[in-house]
């Protein structure tokens, strides 16, 4: 029965794609080979993957290259540039001496490459930590949302009836809030006392509390489309044979409705993780994602606030990163749209 | 960075420890003689006509809220009112040490104190009127006292509660009756204050803007953005809370007493609010602004210091920043637990976050420096001596240990600003350093102040900061470390430390008898009690704060008064 479903899934869904990739390649052989042919989107995976890299060998880069604990202030602290011993903050000593300044970039990866941050702390070492909380958070949050989308989509739209308006109510529901404003409620609700769900338990200053919140809040955004998506699957023949044979329902969407949905929301990821990661980012500027001492590039920018005048590397520095990991993010979503879109690469064969 | 210029409503509840003092004594007070000493006050210059006239334009991020000065607690309407606003007493309006002496305003002369110190008689000085032209009455008076309980005026239950009939007023303000309590003779212009208990400190009481004289008829609640008629050289022609207050000449103004209520050189002064405090910094500097409310933010003192310092003025405050240690909570209801923050905080770290030694002093006793009852004194500085000069982090460890107290979980609440965002991370850095799992809480603002006060929210260790009302040591020690301003369970509980020490009590009840007879007596107790409050070491004292005015370059005559900080109607434009 499997067999006989999947292949009606092919010839239904996928019959141009088999066309056009040639019989021998499967649908996702097909869209990978489309993917690879797409340079943009390849140089961007490149891009993504070194700062991935990057971000991952932080502790490498903190402990033998920097030397330094990015986590502690070093208010008092001092550090060589040119061979000279100098404050990591220095306090004016012109006029009235009034302000104290952070070190800035030194371009010496061993001592303050980006310069410090108002506590003396590494800028470079707290970019790369940092990067590795919103990498996370944006990743995580992206999986857990396209997760609950999904289900909540396929067995929206499979059902219908009173579960759909339900489901589509409860959407509806959240969906009406701004996005920030949901988010900033909840986090300032959620960040003063953790989250108990029966026996688990997050904690107030937990990373998972903004992978949740973001999550949540993007469900609607993924789930309707494949609502959507399935209300229009449900009226296939593939799916009324497998009705017809006795199938369970459950057999029907694992089976024969969510791989079809599947490619829709493996072009969702990418676009969720990079809308995911700038949302967190907005969260942890306004003090309600990332919570001291724990580093993400939004609390880096929050950091750099007050230093903008006369430390902006400190602001510009997690900014690039962001834009930077957003746009290939974007690029790599695009990618895989056009690969797993069969009209996209009819368009291409054409 | 706004933590800087406190609002005074952080001290709403500032006087509650003081209802507990119940003694008898005669003679005169202490407020109208007391100093702190070190006066550098440059003498009063008459008025200069020359400078007369002109706009002085002033900026601040949002408005102070409720123009009602029976009602508004915030520093940036305080420091308007003393242009406008006069009470039977008001601080000398002056630069310096001397701003801290109380003279008479409204009233003739200091009042007569009798009845064991607890009858305070004034007469009304004759000829001043209202900015609507009517003339001040004793009427007035009494109904201005009465109307501070009527519109449940912030300081109602604690600066003015000791009248007789108070308490009753508190309770019930629609049924207010003080007519034992404030007594007036409309033939002699006698005014009589009853009191239940005889309170030394209550001139200085009178002195502040919830004492000023208003019109009888004046609402019986908060009148919100409606000006009341004034009696003081300025009046308030309009005011938007989106926009801007606008002062002009109170055209029935009369100089009474240079002293209490000097004349003001400009014709108007504009107060504007909407812009960033960078927006603001750099409206001064092109000279479209004349100062700015909101202290400079931290990545531009540099430059105002080096380009504009003659436009800029320093001065040291009456105030400081502190860590409160809940003694009722572990870690901290250990002794040990609390002196090894004492001797781990590196204060001149504190210093530098908080813009660098010019703007700020590290400190280790509870009274600020220069203030009455200060002893130099550091108990917790390496090598010793009584000034601190720096931590102890290895002994700051084995207290840890001693206490048995390493590895537990202390949570830092601090207000979610630059500065105190800033201090608070150094803190938990610290904090972990010596053997803690330190986490730290940046709450808003607003709520940050209350949220640490209530024993509920079970808050280990936080960041607050104390800012005098007026001069006297029981203001800092009685007020934020009494037993009876410790209240379980309130957002009303000023002794933040939840710290009550039957022993120390008592040492602050006798100084504050003391207080009654001999200011020199009693501060020299108040020393004393410094001294056993910081050896018991409830909180952790990290600095005393400097205020930054920075002013256009037209501006002239500035004069910072202690008490209100720098007295608008005396700059002048031209």
């Amino acid at each position: 029965m499997a067999d006989l479903t999947m292949g009606l899934g092919h010839l239904t869904d996928g019959g141009v794609v088999e066309t056009v990739a040639g019989p021998s390649d499967g649908p996702w052989r097909a869209s990978w080979s489309q993917l690879r042919r797409n340079r943009g989107a390849m140089v961007s995976a490149v891009v993504l993957l070194v700062v991935v890299v990057a971000c991952l060998l932080a502790p490498l880069y903190a402990g033998s290259v920097a030397h330094t604990d990015p986590f502690t202030s070093n208010v008092s602290g001092s550090t060589v540039v040119g061979g000279r011993t100098v404050p990591v903050l220095e306090a004016s000593t012109t006029g009235l001496g009034l302000g104290v300044t952070p070190i800035g970039p030194t371009w010496d990866p061993a001592h303050y490459f980006l310069g410090s941050d108002n506590q003396g702390r590494d800028v470079m070492a707290r970019l790369l930590y940092g990067g590795r909380n919103s990498l996370l958070i944006g990743f995580a949050a992206a999986l857990l949302c396209c997760a609950l989308a999904t289900v909540v989509g396929v067995v929206a739209g499979y059902f219908g009836g009173v579960v759909d308006a339900v489901l589509a109510r409860l959407l509806d529901v959240v969906w009406a809030f701004p996005v920030y404003l949901l988010a900033i409620c909840l986090s300032v609700v959620l960040l003063t006392s953790g989250l108990t769900i029966g026996p688990v338990r997050i904690g107030a200053g937990s990373l998972w509390l903004p992978v949740l919140i973001i999550a949540v809040i993007y469900v609607p955004y993924v789930a309707r489309p494949l609502r959507g998506q399935v209300l229009s699957l449900t009226q296939k023949e593939f799916v009324a044979a497998g009705i017809g044979v006795g199938c369970s329902d459950l057999r029907i969407m694992r089976r024969d409705v969510l791989p079809n949905v599947l490619p829709t929301v493996a072009v969702f990821l990418p676009l969720m993780t990079a809308l995911s990661m700038l949302t967190e980012s907005a969260l942890s500027f306004l003090s309600v994602g990332v919570q001291p001492p724990a580093a993400s590039w939004g609390t880096i920018i929050n950091d750099g606030l007050g230093l903008l005048y006369t430390r902006p590397a400190v602001t510009l520095a997690p900014g690039v990163a962001i834009a930077l990991t957003a746009v290939v993010l974007n690029l790599f979503g695009d990618g895989v749209r056009d690969a797993l879109d069969p009209r996209a690469r009819l368009r291409g064969a054409a | 960075m706004s933590t800087r210029r406190t609002t005074r409503l952080r001290t709403t509840v500032a006087l509650i420890g003081l209802a507990a003092v119940a003694a008898c004594s005669s003679g005169s007070a202490g407020p109208a003689t007391s100093t702190a000493g070190g006066d550098t006050t440059a003498a009063p210059s008459g008025f200069q006509e020359q400078h007369k006239g002109g706009t002085l334009k002033l900026l601040a991020k949002s408005a102070g809220g409720t123009l009602d000065p029976k009602v508004n607690y915030t520093l940036q309407y305080w420091q308007l009112y003393q242009a406008m606003y006069d009470g039977l007493l008001a601080f000398k309006k002056v630069n310096g040490q001397e701003s801290f002496t109380v003279v008479p305003d409204l009233a003739e002369a200091l009042p007569e104190v009798s009845n064991g110190g607890k009858t305070y008689t004034f007469t009304l000085r004759k000829g001043i009127k209202f900015s609507d032209g009517r003339d001040v009455t004793v009427d007035d008076v009494a109904a201005s006292f009465k109307r501070i309980f009527t519109v449940s005026s912030p300081t109602a239950g604690t600066f003015y509660n000791g009248i007789v009939g108070a308490a009753a007023c508190v309770t019930t303000p629609t049924s207010c009756d003080l007519s034992k309590g404030v007594v007036v003779d409309k033939a002699t212009s006698k005014i009589v204050i009853n009191l239940v208990d005889p309170d030394p400190e209550l001139p200085y009481k009178l002195s502040v803007p919830h004492a000023s004289i208003l019109p009888a008829n004046a609402p019986a609640k908060d009148a919100g953005n409606i000006p009341i008629p004034t009696t003081g050289p300025y009046m308030v022609a309009s005011y938007d809370p989106n926009t801007a207050l606008k002062m002009v000449r109170n055209p029935h103004f009369t100089e009474w007493s240079r002293d209490a209520q000097p004349q003001g050189y400009s014709d108007e002064i504009d107060e504007s609010f909407g812009l960033t405090v960078e927006a603001a910094v750099t409206a001064v500097q092109n000279g479209q602004a004349d100062w700015l409310f909101d202290p400079p933010p931290a990545d531009r003192l540099s430059e105002i210091g080096t380009k504009y310092a003659d436009q800029v003025h320093v001065n040291a405050l009456t105030a400081f920043w502190y860590l409160p240690m809940n003694t009722n909570l572990a870690p901290f209801n250990n002794l040990k637990a609390r002196q090894a923050v004492n001797w781990a905080v590196d204060r001149a770290a504190v210093v530098k976050l908080f813009g660098g030694g010019k703007l700020a002093q590290p400190v280790c006793t509870f009274l600020p420096p220069g203030f009455p009852g200060h002893v130099d004194d550091c108990q917790y500085t390496k090598g010793g001596g009584t000034t601190w000069s720096a931590p102890d982090l290895e002994k700051a460890k084995q207290l840890v240990q001693e206490s048995g107290t390493a590895g537990q979980e202390v949570g830092i609440v601090v207000s979610d600003d630059e500065v105190n965002k800033a201090v608070g991370e150094y803190v938990q850095s610290v904090l972990t350093s010596i053997g803690y799992k330190a986490t730290l809480k940046p709450i808003s603002g607003n709520i940050q102040f209350t949220y640490i006060q209530n024993t509920k929210n079970k808050v280990q260790i936080s960041l607050s900061q104390w800012y005098q009302d007026y001069p006297a040591a029981s203001d800092f020690l009685n007020v934020l470390l009494s037993c009876a301003s410790f209240i379980p369970g309130s957002d009303s509980s000023i002794n933040i430390a939840g710290f009550c020490d039957k022993t120390i009590d008592a040492q602050m009840k006798d100084a504050l008898v003391t207080g009654r007879t001999s200011m020199d007596q009693a501060n020299a107790k108040w020393a004393a009690v410094d001294k056993a409050v910081m050896t018991a070491a409830p909180t952790a004292p990290l600095l005393t704060p400097k205020l930054i005015d920075f002013t256009s370059k037209r501006v002239g005559n500035y004069q910072f008064s202690k008490q209100f900080y720098m007295i608008v109607s005396q700059l002048w434009t031209k």
